[in-house]
């Protein structure tokens, strides 16, 4: 469902500033595979989802969705591909208009938007259905602002519409890690059932070790730009906070110094 | 200043004249509704599209072309204009209020074209059919209003669409809609071509009103409109409050416009000297933007929240 080959990116290239972020990163995604990743700050996690995103484009190798090429893509063109999920809630939705406008404007991802009307009824009567499944009291406030919603119902609303036009991929980046731990282990349910129910291949950034073993079917660890360790299956099942820790340290030479993997 | 000099008749009679001029203003202003408050781009082009409309206007009419079809002349100008902006900001990449200047400055040059090399190029009521004039004021109001209204129900049925959506959340937040799907820079392009059709189409009508078209007659039309812009919605929502939808801040925009122009009126009556007009508005829309920032600070403040610890 997804390819990475040799992705490369370097910022401020010829600066006193550059910084290589990625170096060579090479990932084969089955469909529906669910990974996460995790690997401490600076890691190159973020950066791998806003390659495949297209933030930017890659200064090296070729992306690969469902056997079509978007290293060429803007990011726009490619969003009919992807759902996405932010860390900052305020990242995902549009504050000033209603609920069912951005879920509205997300059902209508990747295709033409022309004179027609921006939601039709017969859709919020879909949302409303939807958003009734959250159960967050979110369906009686259809022509509600999003900007009056809290960060986790947000969080909730953007993972909705990630998932409203089936995505080939989705992305989360630390979609959780601004919510308080409550909030935060809702939001994460959510997501389990909505990739389980859609089958959808989705790749999910976390700093909490627990969940990254917990929760889909395989994890991988990134360091210094590449991918230093990738695990599937039962083996991954067996996985301890432990084992990750001692990968990591092996991995950055004993000098672990990560108080927010340690958190966790 | 003695007032009991002043007299109150004349300022009546000035009224209905004041209004037609806030109306068509108020139609100028909704184009800056568009840029400023659904866009949020800063744009300052309209100083120069707002010209390039009376003229273009004013010069088809002189050599023959009915008003109406000249009118949409303006609107074309005044959207190729806002093309140009547009460009200049998304292929460009300069910067919103910069890539407004440049088009404005070089506006002036293109208006003056366009004139004929002239600064002023009259065009009277007597000879040719005008869509508005000042010396039919009942008409002007009339037209006006009609115009103004037909152009609020389109503008709140294109907002409403997909299209419209997208450009309402480039807005908001232009990441979310990259995310999804919307290419934002077409969208920007598209709402500075209609912002500036709409305000070479209120250039077209003003030109007419006032018999003639001047290169300098857009100077400062930014700062009405945004005064418009922002005295409709303090009003519209010390009016309306939480049913103020977008169909009503449309209104209220021109209503603002309408409101200023009854403000303008006042002073002149009160025969403070018409170089002092651009102060005033300036000082208007400063006090106007400052109130809304200033009640929230003040609701909000370091000082306050350190007289309430001692307590
Ligand atoms: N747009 C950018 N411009 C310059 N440098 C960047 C940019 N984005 C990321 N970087 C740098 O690239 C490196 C990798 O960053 P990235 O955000 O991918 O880390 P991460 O693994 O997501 O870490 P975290 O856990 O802190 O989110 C960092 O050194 C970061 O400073
Ligand atoms: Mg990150």
């Amino acid at each position: 469902m997804l390819e990475l080959h040799n992705i490369h990116k370097t910022f401020n290239k010829g600066t006193i500033n550059e910084k290589p972020a990625l170096c060579g990163v090479n990932l084969h995604l089955n469909p529906g595979d669910f990974v996460t990743i995790i690997g401490g700050n600076g890691a190159g996690k973020s950066t791998t989802l806003n390659a495949i995103a297209g933030v930017w484009p890659v200064d090296e190798g070729s992306i690969v969705i469902d056997g079509e090429t978007i290293t060429g893509y803007p990011e726009y063109k490619r969003a009919r591909l992807l759902g996405r999920v932010f860390q900052d809630p305020m990242t995902g939705t549009a504050a000033t208009m209603e609920i069912g406008e951005n879920l509205a404007l997300a059902a209508r991802r990747g295709q033409k938007r022309g004179l027609r009307w921006g939601i039709t009824k017969k859709e919020r009567e879909r949302y409303y259905e939807m958003l009734k499944v959250l159960d967050l009291g979110l369906e009686d406030r259809m022509t509600s602002k999003v900007g009056l919603l809290s960060g986790g119902q947000r969080q909730a609303l953007t993972l909705l519409m990630a998932s409203l036009q089936k995505p080939k991929l989705l992305l989360l980046d630390e979609h959780t890690a601004a919510l308080d731990p409550k909030t935060a282990a809702k939001v994460l349910d959510l997501t389990n059932n909505i990739v389980t129910e859609n089958n959808l291949t989705t790749m999910m950034v976390t700093h909490n070790m627990k969940d990254a073993i917990r929760m889909g079917n395989r994890l991988i660890m990134m360091h210094e730009g590449r991918i230093i360790y990738d695990v599937a299956g039962e083996e991954k099942k067996k996985l301890h906070v432990s084992d990750l820790l001692e990968k990591f340290e092996q991995a950055s030479g004993g000098e672990f110094a990560n108080d927010r993997m340690m958190l966790s | 200043m003695n007032l009991l000099a002043l007299d109150p008749m004349r300022l009546f009679s000035a009224l209905p004249g004041n209004i037609a001029q806030g109306i068509i203003w108020g139609i100028m202003a909704i184009g800056v509704y568009m840029t400023f408050r659904l866009l949020r781009f800063s744009d300052l082009s309209v100083d120069g599209s707002f010209a390039t409309g009376g003229a273009v206007a004013v010069m088809l009419i002189v050599s023959g072309v009915p008003a109406p079809l000249a009118m949409l002349a303006a609107f074309g100008a005044g959207l190729l204009a806002g093309l140009v902006t547009g460009i200049l900001h998304t292929v460009f990449g300069i910067p919103d209020i910069l890539a407004g200047i440049l088009t404005q400055i070089a506006l002036y040059s293109i208006n003056l074209r366009i004139m004929g090399g002239k600064a002023n190029q009259p065009v009277s009521v007597d000879k040719y059919s005008l869509a508005v004039s000042l010396r039919n004021i009942p008409k002007a109001l009339a037209v006006g209003a009609v115009l103004a209204v037909v152009l609020i129900v389109v503008l709140y049925w294109f907002f409403g669409t997909e299209k419209g959506s997208s450009i309402r959340a480039t807005g908001c937040n232009p990441a979310m809609s990259m995310a999804q799907g919307i290419n934002i820079n077409s969208t920007k392009v598209l709402t500075l071509a209609l912002s500036n059709g709409l305000v070479g189409f209120a250039g077209a009508l003003l030109a007419q009103y006032q018999g003639f078209a001047d290169v300098n007659m857009g100077r400062g039309a930014i700062v009405i409109g945004l005064a418009a812009v922002i005295i409709g919605e303090v009003i519209g929502e010390a009016l309306a409050g939480k049913h103020l939808n977008f169909f009503g801040r449309l209104l209220f925009v021109v209503v603002g416009g309408i409101i200023y122009y009854i403000v303008v009126g006042v002073v002149l009556w009160m025969k403070m000297p018409s170089n002092d007009l651009k102060l005033f508005t300036a000082i208007i829309v400063a006090v106007f933007l400052a109130v809304p920032y200033l009640r929230a600070k003040s609701q909000n403040s370091y000082a306050k929240a350190a007289k309430k610890g001692v307590k």
